[in-house]
């Protein structure tokens, strides 16, 4: 069964006097351990969907009826607070575009693991401070970083702390909205190197989403494109590099300048 | 100007210009909308509201409508003027220490600190107290020089951040002189500032003016909504049962404040737009009501 | 390599911060020199020192040590007029498409308000002829965009208009801060050809800073390494690409997204398995240089 099934995902932002379709009849499936990544330009709505998937969004949002998210079986469109509040966490977790910086100023990082696992689990002191232990091992950080605050951490130090909270109770789906973009390149394959050794261990699914191609085709399983909220193409990694097969994902390759052999399709420099 | 075509599309900014509009146009066409003069005595005392007198009468027999419209002219004088003064020193001290920095801001800021510190309503009580009789004008002049310390902390705070921004650094290399990046490239940025500094700051002259009136500072000749207030209080014209003579001015300068009240959150909606909430949000409630979709 | 004079060079120079005892350079003797038709490019990561060596060319900071110079002589202590010279001729391209441009203006005002300060004597028409040919030049429809605000623009167009604006004081030397890593990736490629081609027309000499190396493959004949403040590895730029020597850059290198190389063949990779070491070593003042090739130098690493 998959981890994650999207059907015929539409998502409206609705104005005053008009619609915008963010997303339009999207429909995609992510199997269990697998590595996802949703590619696409500002504004294609790539965003929009991971949101979704939380049930995030805000008004003048809209997910149309019609439109169906299911995370292990469940239907998330269907859940009431309560159990969203469960869902939250513990089946799917989110590390968002600037997730250093959604972390809470004024407390030590072991509060902050306190405060997720004593909510949702009703853990006490000590057993928290064990189990972030445990996480901060997973994401190799020294445990005495423990007592710190957010500031006194690098912003690549505190982006791993942020997936060690995600990591906490043990949810199957992780996704991740461009959460390297604001990270130097080589914290950044620090990170997803770090991500795809703790996915094969722990076995969870991954929805990875940038705009970065490349780094996509290095790290996922599968990719899918996303141009002004359609899904136009859907294949794995090496399919998507060596053989896309929609004009868009050719005009996606054409537009990144290489760094080895060939520049692009115009070589401007003398 | 974008912000401009915005305001006038928001509702709550059409209801408050609406309200301010009508109470501007029967402040000046006052003489025309009543045969009585405010200051004689035309009637019995603390008469009802009649078709006579639309508002009632006073204690001593002036007619209640005639006062409050032409009080009108003195608050909105007030308001208007002591905001106006208040929100330029306000303004072009607060971009001066924001964007010159240095010398200036100390000296601004000190002097910032100064007024600040100072308890505004008690200096304007001695003040008052000691001019005598205070005209609406010595009201506005004192309002318009001791109140300005909020607006240019205020501005000051927001000129620094806006230093900061790109085009104001690309303006400096290109060689642009000091006064037109503050006139130009700065000011423009901080108008819903401003603007909400302004309006803010009619309605505080307005009720402290009413204020120092009400509390017998004023000059009791002059026909404003504060010495209404005044002549009512001390007619204690609640006990007697004449409530038209307190509540009309009462409700006057709650009108006039909402009224101001509205375009300043139309302001702030229009300037922020994750305050924007209520009418816009119209249509996404009835297509969730219909079951066209949901969160 | 020309035999033109630099017109903009940075002689040892050295950038402080904090007081005695707990001080950090944010720049350590560094030297370079940007000439007319070339574009150098100057790659690190964030706290390397790139941002603060575009601030010392803008004068923003002032060298703590060593020398700015312009035209062969040293900027500090010129008199005014040659201080109104120089800012004029270095212009600056910013990274943010969206707070570069002021969103209360249109953009022929941005347009406008450069040639009224730099070119008085055109008036009126002239003038408003001039704005359109800076913006035929950089691609644009002059008689659709010139009433237009910031915000009616895409970060593309905005851009353009950016290098317009700069491009009309007729200067010398461009700037680049990361001009294109807040655009969309299809959009990308249309503003670095821009760049080159005024680079090639106008004989501009031009500093590309930027954290995305392939991009300084594609615009730049030149380039540099920075680390910590200092500048690891420098020459041309096919020569430190292709055959990389300092082992930051080799870190940097292999860190770079390449879509032929998996994750899981890392044993290509030595360097990523080493990166703090590579780290802390490179941060360590290192005031020896070491010549690979004609135009290749590095700073050698401490064992």
């Amino acid at each position: 069964m998959n981890i994650l099934s999207v059907t015929n995902l539409s998502i409206d932002y609705v104005g005053a006097t008009s619609v915008f379709h963010a997303v339009k009849n999207v429909s995609f499936d992510i199997a269990p351990g697998e590595f996802f990544g949703l590619a696409g330009e500002s504004g294609c709505g790539k965003s929009t969907i991971a949101f979704a998937i939380s049930r995030l969004h805000r008004p003048p949002a809209l997910i149309r009826t019609g439109s169906s998210i299911e995370v292990d079986g469940r239907d998330v469109l269907a859940l009431d607070d309560d159990e969203l509040r469960r869902f939250r966490w513990r089946e799917v977790a989110m590390v968002f575009q600037s997730a250093m910086n959604s972390l809470n100023p004024v407390l030590t990082i072991e509060n902050q693991f306190y405060d997720v696992l004593n909510t949702h689990t009703g853990m006490s002191r000590p057993a928290a401070r064990d189990r972030a232990a445990e996480l901060l091992e997973l994401v190799d950080i020294p445990t005495d970083r423990l007592s710190a605050y957010p500031h006194q951490l690098s912003g690549g130090m505190r982006q791993r702390i942020v997936i060690a909270i995600c990591l906490a109770l043990s949810p199957k789906l992780i996704i991740m909205d461009e959460p390297t973009t604001a990270l130097d390149v080589v914290v950044q394959r620090e990170i997803l190197q770090r991500i795809d050794k703790l996915r094969h261990k722990l076995g969870f699914s991954v929805l990875f989403i940038t705009h970065d191609l490349a780094l996509m085709v290095q790290v996922s399983d599968r990719i899918g494109i996303m141009l002004e909220g359609e899904l136009v193409e859907v294949n794995d990694a090496q399919t998507i590099y060596r053989a896309p097969q929609h004009d868009y994902t050719r005009k996606l390759w054409a537009a990144m300048p290489r760094l080895h052999g060939a520049q692009t399709a115009q070589d401007a420099v003398r | 100007m974008p912000l401009l075509s915005q305001l006038l599309q928001n509702k709550k900014a059409m209801v408050g210009v609406v309200i301010l509009a009508f109470i501007i146009l029967v402040a000046v066409f006052a003489p025309f909308l009543s045969e009585y003069s405010p200051t004689q005595r035309v009637g019995r005392p603390h008469q009802p509201p009649s078709l006579d007198h639309w508002l009632g009468t006073t204690r001593l027999g002036h007619d209640v409508f005639t006062r409050l419209i032409h009080g009108a002219r003195v608050s909105l004088a007030v308001g208007f003027g002591a905001g106006l003064m208040i929100a330029l020193i306000g303004t072009v001290l607060g971009i001066l220490a924001g964007y010159k920095g240095g010398v200036i801001d100390e000296v601004i800021n000190f002097f910032t600190n100064l007024v600040l510190v100072i308890p505004n309503l008690p200096l304007l009580l001695v003040i008052a107290a000691f001019v005598g009789q205070a005209s609406p004008l010595i009201i506005a002049v004192i309002l318009g020089l001791t109140s300005w310390a909020w607006g240019v902390r205020v501005t000051r705070s927001e000129t620094l951040s806006i230093r900061q921004r790109d085009y104001v650094k690309s303006a400096e290399m290109l060689g642009e002189p000091s006064w037109r990046i503050m006139a130009f490239e700065i000011f423009p940025n901080l108008i819903s500032i401003v603007g909400i500094n302004f309006i803010g700051s009619v309605i505080f002259a307005v009720i402290t003016e009413a204020t120092l009136e009400f509390l017998g500072l004023g000059d009791p000749n002059t026909v404003s909504w504060g010495i209404m207030l005044y002549n009512a209080q001390n007619a204690s014209a609640l006990s007697v049962g004449a409530w038209w003579d307190l509540l009309s001015p009462c409700f006057a300068l709650t009108l006039l404040g909402l009224s101001l009240a509205l375009i300043n959150f139309a302001i702030d909606e229009v300037a922020n737009p994750r305050l924007r909430t209520g009418s816009m949000l119209g249509r996404w409630k009835r297509m969730v009501r219909v079951g066209e979709g949901k969160l | 390599m020309s035999d033109t004079s630099p017109v903009i060079a940075l002689d040892n120079v050295s950038k402080i911060f904090g007081k005695a005892g707990a001080q950090v350079y944010a720049a350590r003797s560094v030297s370079f020199a940007l000439y007319p038709g070339r574009t150098l490019a100057l790659v690190g990561e964030s706290g390397s020192g790139k941002t603060t060596a575009a601030r010392l060319i803008m004068r923003e900071y002032r060298p703590d040590q060593g020398r700015l110079l312009f035209r062969g002589t040293p900027v500090e202590g010129s008199s005014s007029s040659d201080l109104k010279l120089y800012r004029r001729a270095v212009q600056m391209v910013f990274q943010d498409p969206f707070s570069s441009l002021n969103p209360g203006h249109t953009v022929r005002y941005h347009l406008e308000r450069p040639l009224r300060l730099h070119q008085p004597a055109l008036k009126g028409a002239a003038r408003q002829a001039a704005a359109a040919e800076l913006l035929t030049r950089v691609k644009l429809d002059p008689a659709l965009v010139m009433p237009k605000y910031p915000h009616e623009l895409s970060g593309g167009q905005r851009q353009r208009i950016s290098i317009a604006r700069a491009l009309a004081v007729n200067p010398e030397v461009i700037i680049a801060d990361e001009p294109t890593s807040m655009l969309d990736v299809s959009v990308r490629l249309g503003i670095l050809n821009l760049l080159n081609d005024m680079k090639r027309q106008l004989k501009l000499a031009v500093l590309y800073i930027t954290h995305d190396i392939a991009t300084a493959r594609y615009v730049a004949e030149d380039i540099m390494v920075m680390y910590a403040g200092q500048i690891v590895e420098w020459g041309a730029t096919e020569s430190v690409l292709s055959n990389p020597q300092h082992p930051y850059t080799r870190l940097l290198l292999s860190a770079v997204p390449d879509p032929d190389r998996r994750f899981a063949d890392t044993s290509v990779d030595d360097e990523l398995g080493d990166i703090e070491r590579i780290r802390r070593q490179s941060a360590i003042e290192q005031s020896e240089v070491r010549q690979i090739a004609p135009n290749h130098f590095i700073r050698p690493m401490p064992a």
